[in-house]
């Protein structure tokens, strides 16, 4: 029993409550539980065998696809989890069968509480109706009763921010509004799992920002999230755990950076390329991916004096020198490189191929020095730096290698007046009594 | 038991749907409702005038010269009353694929709001009947209370077949098609427009296995000849309503799981 009381001491710093969410999900039953859940889907040849099967004869399908499989896993209250996969991956079947649209073939679902799922903004809403009749409609949907809808239209209404259009039909609506009633409808009720597709993209950014507050504060008081999301940046950003779905499959189920790092490595080109994850001694994992024909030998970030740094002062020129070895006789190669923070959000990047400096017909044997020179502008923190050398603009067609936490270096405030921010400026103010 | 208390905690979703669907359908035009009784209103005005006045047909057994406007009044009550639940039960699931692939929700509710809002339409149908009879001075008796059983009848037995051959529309859409056909033939298998007396004796019994020979008869009786309807003549449809409605459950509760996966 005492290895379960364990806690888990991942690193996870930045989000306030996670710590205490993996507490949870050691101590705290799962709000959600998926065990051994597959999905197939059956083709019988003719549709007869299919109806007959209803009535107990049972006829072995001709033809079985399995979009899902051998998928376990659960989830704790308040944590936030982000969903990530290729299309195809299995994501949206997943979420399907997460909500009750469709049954698993095996396994099961168990599900503690309610769930309100933003798939589709605004499904089932009829033009001629007004803002509110139709989020009576949609509520009504969800299953709720008119009294308990009429306990929440008013918040609805002041959370959608329509102003008079709430009893206009809704085909007078522009389509950022319609989908402010969507939300405040869909949200009117705080669900013990909400789950957020990509949908949240759309609508303006005055809104979007509400949303995520609200989505924030439900997630405080104990709704668990599930995103999912091609976006990187939200899903670290917003999530303390994040699972990779490919072919079907679970393959990758952990810290969202690391995770990310897999993902982003699976998308690049995938003939003769082979995906790396080691630990290193500070216990992140660091993901080197590729075909190998050139490959970063050494990194090393240096001041101005020329020495070899690991920490650097708030504004300082640095220089980055990547060394890089061609292991077969290439055309091109592209360097690229990122400053990520903590979280893994990427700071700044570029790469060779936007600075109009591509390397051309390289022989294998030979050593290049990138020298890159720029200043330290961001704020005080713990930073990586990832590399990537491929053959054209990105490294999803051709990659040779990608390399994550290449190199980890912190900022330090040493002469600067101390800021708050992930960037650094220099600001002057002139203050004037007029 | 499950799916009984399922449907009853969207019971507000139901009833807010058929409302929804009156609503969409007039909302913009001016005269709004009142289309919803004009529209039965004309329809049976029609029937009234053109062929009354028109073909002038008498109808043996009663003494009105609108006697077949009347008989045919009765008829198409019944009529359109099935013709409308199984017409449109065959559909549901299909057009509502994509509601029903996003949302979780008893899929069962679906038809039901069908049923409802097809009853809602046929009690106008009926009072615009009710209307028209009065303008033609033929009172309906008290005989009318027998209505709701012929009307509960109709409606197990129109959402059985419907709910049974929607539920097989999800995996094999030629029925959406095929159904339609059979039912302008089905119409003219039922004595709505002609009189079963006029029919042959040797076909007779043929007639009356069409559950719906029965239903239709016993609107008339109640309508046009102010009699109880005959309960031996009910009972065969009662029985294939039953029938119909549990092999249609039966289905839903097997293919449940199945349907959004063909959709």
């Amino acid at each position: 029993m005492n290895s379960k009381l364990k806690i888990d001491q991942r690193e996870c710093p930045g989000v306030q409550n996670s710590e205490l969410n993996i507490q949870n999900s050691k101590l705290i039953s799962p709000v959600l539980e998926i065990s051994n859940i597959g999905k197939a889907y059956r083709n019988y040849g003719s549709e007869l065998w299919r109806i007959l099967s209803w009535f107990g004869l049972r006829f072995k399908p001709v033809h079985e696809t399995w979009t899902l499989q051998n998928i376990s896993f659960n989830i704790a209250p308040g944590e936030a989890i982000g969903v990530v996969g290729q299309n195809g991956a299995g994501k949206s079947t997943l979420l399907k069968i997460i909500t009750g649209t469709l049954k698993p073939s095996t396994g099961s679902v168990t599900v503690h509480g309610k769930i309100a799922a933003i798939l589709e903004l605004g499904m089932g809403f009829h033009p001629d109706l007004t803002g509110r009749q139709n989020a009576y409609h949609s509520a009504g949907l969800m299953g709720y009763t008119s009294a308990q809808i009429d306990a929440v239209i008013d918040q609805i209404e002041a959370f959608a921010e329509v102003g008079e259009y709430f009893d206009q039909p809704v085909r007078t609506y522009s389509s950022g509004m319609q989908m402010r009633v969507a939300f405040a409808t869909v949200t009117a009720y705080r669900p013990e799992i909400l789950i957020v597709d990509e949908a949240m993209s759309v609508g303006d950014a005055y809104f979007q920002h509400k949303s995520f507050d609200r989505i924030r504060q439900f997630q405080s008081a104990g709704t668990t999230l599930l995103l999912v999301s091609h976006d990187r940046g939200a899903i670290q950003a917003i999530c303390d755990r994040a699972i990779l779905l490919e072919q079907g499959k679970v393959i990758r189920d952990g810290e969202p950076e690391e995770v990310m790092d897999f993902y982003n490595a699976l998308i690049a080109d995938k003939e003769n390329s082979k995906i790396e994850q080691v630990t290193l001694d500070n216990g992140r994992v660091q993901t080197i991916s590729g075909t190998g024909e050139a490959k970063v030998e050494d990194i090393g970030l240096y001041n101005d004096k020329g020495e070899k740094v690991e920490f650097v002062g708030v504004g300082d020129p640095v220089e980055l020198r990547v060394k890089v070895k061609i292991y077969q006789d290439i055309p091109l190669l592209v360097l690229g490189y990122g400053i990520k923070d903590r979280l893994g959000q990427v700071m700044y990047g570029t790469n060779t191929w936007l600075m109009k400096q591509v390397l051309e017909d390289l022989k294998a044997g030979n050593l290049y020095n990138f020298i890159i020179t720029f200043p330290i502008n961001i704020g005080v923190g713990n930073y990586s730096i990832q590399t990537a050398l491929h053959k054209h603009d990105t490294h999803l067609s051709v990659n040779y290698e990608w390399k994550d936490l290449a190199l980890v270096f912190n900022v330090v405030n040493i002469d600067k007046t101390a800021f708050v921010g992930s960037t650094w400026h220099e600001p002057k103010i002139e203050v004037k009594l007029i | 038991m499950n799916q009984l208390k399922a449907i009853w905690a969207y019971r507000y979703f139901i009833i807010s749907s058929i409302k929804t669907e009156f609503r969409s359908r007039f909302a913009r035009s001016s005269l709004g409702g009142v289309w919803m009784v004009l529209h039965p209103l004309a329809q049976v005005a029609i029937y009234a005038l053109v062929l009354s006045a028109v073909l002038a047909a008498k109808l043996p057994g009663i003494d009105n010269q609108y006697a077949y406007a009347i008989y045919l009044m009765a008829g198409t009550l019944g009529w359109s009353l099935f013709a409308e639940v199984f017409g449109r039960s065959l559909g549901v699931f299909v057009d509502n694929g994509n509601l029903l692939k996003k949302m979780a929700f008893p899929k069962i509710a679906l038809p039901l709001i069908v049923t409802g809002s097809a009853l809602v339409n046929n009690l106008l149908l009926f009072g615009a009947v009710l209307v028209v009879f009065g303008i033609l001075g033929h009172m309906p008796t008290l005989m009318l209370l027998w209505l709701p059983v012929l009307i509960a009848v109709t409606l197990a037995l129109a959402l059985g077949l419907g709910l049974a051959l929607g539920i097989i529309n999800v995996f094999v859409r030629d029925i959406g098609q095929i159904v339609p056909i059979i039912l302008q033939f089905w119409f003219w298998l039922t004595p709505v427009v002609y009189v079963s007396t006029m029919i042959p004796a040797k076909y007779h019994a043929l007639l009356m296995l069409n559950p719906m020979s029965g239903i239709v008869m016993g609107y008339q009786n109640i309508l046009v000849y102010n009699k109880a309807p005959d309960v031996s003549t009910l009972l065969y449809p009662a029985t294939i309503a039953i029938v119909a409605l549990s092999l249609a459950l039966f289905m839903y509760f097997r293919a449940n799981e199945e349907m959004a996966d063909a959709l």
